[in-house]
């Protein structure tokens, strides 16, 4: 791919699944290790973090020429820690029962190396168009695997989807699940399930290639 | 970038520019977004608050704070004193005291629990009691407020001597029973109320025939450690700004 030609529907795409930063890059896997014990915990984390991750990309896009070399890292975490405390505020007076359950972790997006890590190797190279569509792709990527770990954990682990029961009142939670390593166990499961599944089709197409050589 | 690069001080200058200018605008930013969700962020806490004081009292219309000045229970009208000072007295429609709703705080097993509990006004019984602030163990730890068969243990529940925590089914009207996997955070409870029992049942009770109810007591306000950002001990969110 030649640096000139990118395009707006790649790139927002890219995140999604090809790029997915959790499932692919395994990027920032602090919160789906820590917040998924609920689906709507993985939704509100995976709404602040996009928020975070497509106003700093803007910003950082926007002011690419301007930044010096030397210190774009520190220009970088103050932009980036600016949006995240906006989003922290705004959550506390929107959602306060969300924020309540995940206080530290809604600062800690700051930290959160898919963020910086997009900045770093997208935003302060490409322009702005480009760049939001690269963070809303990574945003939302994140976001449904947040809330794949999170559908798995809940269901399991509390016998609820979204709060709401799906097994009769004779399920007897599986406990562990909603723990912390529940979280391990899930995401090491959907990374083994996922890395079989890229295995398998890149096999075939690799099969389908030779035959087309042929 | 660097393309323009004069002398190696104005270099430097220009660095620290754009990282005064970056502070500058995210400090701006900040106040901005503070001062905007303020007052929302402080009425979602008046709330949380009030629905709690009227769950552990029931059948409570309306609230006075009353605070402890060293000496004596008085109708605190400032609103300034620390919430381990105050309580608030619940009233029903008739006017007649319902009991007082008093906050309490201990160390749980991860981080300190903040609760409020419901005193009959003899201070003789606990009424209800509703956990405020928490960070237990998911799916353990968290029982002590998502378990309704442990929350009921704290409807009417004598205080003489103390409340007691057993394993089973207690037989005595002070006993309650822990919760299975989560003995450490019932202890807790268990242990605060009655540390904020031996706090304030002689100062209820010593309130005795004062009469309680008129133009004396105060609106309720909110205490400042309930207000944003009030560090918590040993708190990862104690890093915040």
């Amino acid at each position: 791919m030649s640096v000139e030609k990118k395009s707006f529907l790649p790139e927002l795409t890219k995140g999604i699944f090809r790029e997915n930063p959790t499932f692919v890059q395994v990027l920032g896997m602090c919160p789906p290790l820590a917040i998924t014990n609920s689906v709507l915990n993985g939704i509100v984390m995976g709404i602040a973090t996009t928020f975070v991750l497509v106003m700093s990309s803007l910003m950082i896009s926007a002011l690419r020429k301007l930044i010096p070399g030397q210190v774009r890292i520190s220009t970088y975490v103050v932009v980036i820690a600016t949006f995240v405390t906006v989003a922290d505020f705004t959550l506390q007076a929107l959602l306060p029962a969300a924020h309540h359950e995940m206080a530290a972790f809604i600062s800690l997006i700051v930290v959160n190396c898919i963020i910086l890590g997009r900045a770093e190797a997208f935003a302060s190279k490409n322009p702005i168009l480009l760049s939001i569509a690269d963070a809303i792709g990574m945003g939302v990527g994140f976001t449904l695997a947040l809330v794949l770990i999170g559908s798995v954990r809940e269901v399991l682990g509390n016998g609820t989807y979204l709060g709401f029961p799906v097994f009769g009142p004779s399920f007897e939670p599986w406990v562990v699940m909603i723990l912390p390593p529940g979280g391990f166990l899930v995401l090491g499961v959907l990374l083994l399930g996922l890395a079989k599944l890229a295995e398998v089709r890149s096999r075939a197409a690799a099969r389908a290639g030779e035959e087309g050589s042929r | 970038m660097s393309a323009d690069a004069g002398s190696p001080r104005s270099e430097v200058l220009r660095l620290v520019a754009t990282l005064t200018i970056a502070g500058l605008f995210s400090g701006l930013s900040i106040v901005i977004a503070y001062r905007t969700t303020l007052p929302r962020i402080q009425a979602n806490q008046r709330a949380a608050l009030e629905r709690a004081v009227f769950e552990v009292l029931p059948g409570t219309t309306r609230l006075e704070r009353y605070s402890w000045d060293g000496s004596k229970l008085g109708a605190e009208a400032t609103g300034q004193g620390s919430l381990q000072e105050s309580i608030f007295a619940g009233f029903n429609a008739d006017g007649a005291l319902v009991g007082f709703a008093v906050p309490g705080a201990g160390a749980g097993f991860a981080d300190t629990i903040k609760l409020i509990y419901g005193l009959d006004p003899s201070a003789e019984r606990v009424l209800g009691m509703k956990v405020l602030e928490s960070r237990e163990t998911p799916g353990l730890g968290d029982k002590i407020y998502k378990d309704a068969k442990f929350v009921a243990e704290f409807l009417d529940l004598t205080l003489e001597p103390v409340i007691e925590l057993i394993k089973g089914h207690g037989e005595k009207t002070n006993q309650v029973d822990a919760i299975t996997g989560a003995t450490i955070s019932s202890r807790a409870v268990v242990k605060i109320l009655n540390q904020t029992n031996a706090i304030w049942r002689p100062r209820i009770v010593a309130l005795g025939a004062q009469p309680l109810g008129s133009e004396a007591g105060a609106p309720v306000t909110l205490p400042p450690d309930l207000q944003r950002g009030g560090p918590v001990p040993g708190g990862l969110s104690g890093e915040k700004p």
